[in-house]
């Protein structure tokens, strides 16, 4: 669904090869694009891998929250559009691990990883989804911040990648205006229904905020994902960006953005009040109220599904033993 | 305030179009059940593809259905406000989905047979039903397929394997007959060729599935002793959860838009 800016230190880059290194430098600079086989430094390569996987991470576990809502689904046409939904963000998954895999890590290793809990995957999955109206909000405004942040990785230098955000951004822009029409059509409903919009988007808004990662001022982030043009935007910019687009469309909707602080400035920027990084990192550190569901149902469909893996390989096994058999004969 | 069941008048076509649409709805229903569960992300994939299908399927026939009627039903009244003994579908397609072995061999012995009957209801004297079953046996051609090439992995694969395929298979043997069966209310149908005779597929999906056993290492139940009741709405205790999950949000907000 979406990628985060987690902010993790980066290593300090080894001793590499000064003029491939420059060399590298400058074709980011002309913005050339990267590609599988050019070489890159071991610090961009990790950086990719750990940028890469943490976002298909997130598109898969992604899936939950929504899924949840799958057999409940309102009408035949909002179960046909969520299950279609859904198979989009794990497509996401499996391009996004494909893409991980032209830098030489395993979907199996990465996939590893994540189910041990060493790997981290978006904050926003693990909040609940109670009502049908979150299926709306997570369209709009979940989508909505994942398309800010995904739209300049449209450009990121690494070429696997950014051709895999381009096609995600498509498919990505097609949920965020099907969550607003949910969101519409709650809105212009009954009373109850509206009421549920506004629950959902109370319960909802800060937690989307908290997406676009810690404040600029507070980051630790070194300053090398934005020289290497994996980041183009800071946390900061990109979460003003998608404020100032979703503040006239819950107004448009009749609904209340839940912060009473919410201020537009002379520029014309609506300025938030504090967002509560304590939750935030409460959410990364295991302790949302989700986090230790999510994890235990990827880990159940991976243990439930671990003979069938087994079985098509040993089968796969046979066919291409029997094959060379016969070929033999 | 809950929403009440509707009231559908039966007429034999009206029933024969719900009887369809049921199967695919509950079968498709199902499927979805996997979504974001499913032992590797391709079959997460492949699994609610299918399930869309299936869903797709269900929309049509209730849409015919709710036209043919003319009482102003439409989709979501058919699918959401009937109960458990006014749903007419198989009872084989409400089977609780299982381990992987058996959704696919409750897949198999499904498509197997849809994939006959649509081909076959392409000939409809009924233009709508025809043009539903040339789309829809596309589809189960491939369904087919998708299942029959997961049994034959399953039940060629490991020991694990191929034990837990056997087990669906004799689970769900008996429930595989009801696909064959045409009572009066369609036998008209079948006279007029707008539905084709059901009892003529059986040969031809014995055979289909007995390939795909053989290749699989599988073995056929010899006991044929069929559950019936799924088309006159007496079904499994499944049935109920399944539609309780289903309309629970058609049923708690009475004449809501979604």
């Amino acid at each position: 669904m979406y990628t985060q800016a987690l902010n993790s230190p980066e290593e300090g880059s080894l001793a590499e090869d000064a003029v491939r290194a420059s060399r590298f430098q400058a074709r980011i600079d002309a913005e050339e694009r990267i590609e599988p086989n050019d070489w890159m430094p071991a610090a961009y390569r990790k950086t990719l891998v750990r940028q890469i996987s943490q976002h298909a991470h997130s598109e898969i576990v992604g899936m939950l929250p929504e899924g949840n809502w799958i057999t409940r689904a309102p009408s035949l046409r909002r179960k046909a559009a969520l299950l279609a939904k859904v198979q989009d963000e794990c497509g996401h998954g499996l391009y996004l691990y494909a893409a991980a895999e032209t830098l030489g890590a395993s979907r199996e290793e990465l996939v590893d990883a994540m189910l041990a809990g060493k790997a981290k995957y978006s904050s926003i999955f693990n909040y609940p989804t109670l009502t049908w109206a979150d299926i709306g909000v997570i369209g709009w405004l979940v989508d909505g911040a994942a398309i800010m942040n995904q739209i300049p990785l449209c450009r990121c230098s690494y070429g696997p990648y950014a051709r895999a955000m381009i096609r995600v951004c498509k498919e990505e822009s097609f949920h965020q205006r099907q969550g607003y029409e949910i969101m519409l059509t709650l809105c212009r409903g009954t009373a109850e229904q509206k009421a549920m919009a506004q629950d959902a988007l109370n319960r909802w808004w800060w937690p989307v905020l908290m997406m676009f990662g810690p404040p600029d001022q507070a980051s630790q982030h070194s300053d090398t994902s934005t020289k290497w043009k994996i980041k183009r935007f800071s946390n900061d910019e990109l979460r003003q960006k998608f404020i100032d687009a979703t503040v006239p469309q819950a107004q448009y909707l009749g609904l209340t953005i839940p912060d009473p602080e919410m201020t537009q400035d002379e520029q014309g920027h609506w300025r938030h009040g504090p967002i509560d990084w304590n939750e935030f990192k409460q959410v990364l550190a295991g302790n949302g109220p989700c986090n230790r569901d999510r994890l235990a149902a990827r880990r159940k469909a991976h243990a439930d599904g671990a003979w069938v893996r087994e079985a098509a390989a040993a089968y796969a096994e046979k066919r291409a033993r029997r094959q060379m058999a016969q070929a033999a004969e | 305030m809950t929403a009440p069941s509707i009231i559908v008048s039966e007429t034999p076509l009206v029933l024969y179009t719900l009887r369809r649409a049921d199967d695919a709805l509950i079968l498709g229903h199902r499927l979805s059940e996997w979504c974001g569960h499913a032992p590797m992300l391709e079959e997460d994939m492949a699994l609610s593809n299918m399930a869309l299908d299936l869903i797709g399927q269900a929309r049509e026939l209730y849409g015919y259905a709710a036209k043919v009627e003319g009482r102003g039903n439409d989709e979501d009244k058919l699918a959401y406000l009937r109960d458990v003994r006014q749903y007419r579908n198989l009872l084989l397609v409400e089977r609780p989905n299982g381990d992987f072995a058996h959704t696919m061999v409750r897949q198999l012995f499904y498509a197997a047979f849809a994939d006959l009957y649509w081909r076959g209801m392409m000939g409809s004297t009924d233009a709508t039903l025809a043009a539903i079953a040339a789309k829809s046996e596309k589809e189960s051609a491939y369904h087919l397929r998708h299942a029959s090439e997961w049994v034959i992995r399953l039940g060629d694969g490991t020991d694990e394997s191929h034990a837990r395929v056997q087990v669906a298979v004799d689970d769900l043997w008996a429930y595989t007959g009801e696909m064959f069966g045409a009572d009066d209310a369609e036998r008209g149908l079948i006279d007029a060729g707008v539905a084709i005779d059901p009892t003529m597929l059986l040969p031809e999906w014995l055979s289909i599935v007995s390939h795909v056993a053989r290749e699989a290492t599988l073995t056929l139940p010899e006991n044929d002793w069929m559950q019936q009741g799924g088309r006159d709405g007496r079904h499994s205790e499944h049935l109920g959860h399944l539609l309780s999950e289903l309309q629970y949000m058609q049923r708690s907000f009475p004449g809501a838009t979604w």
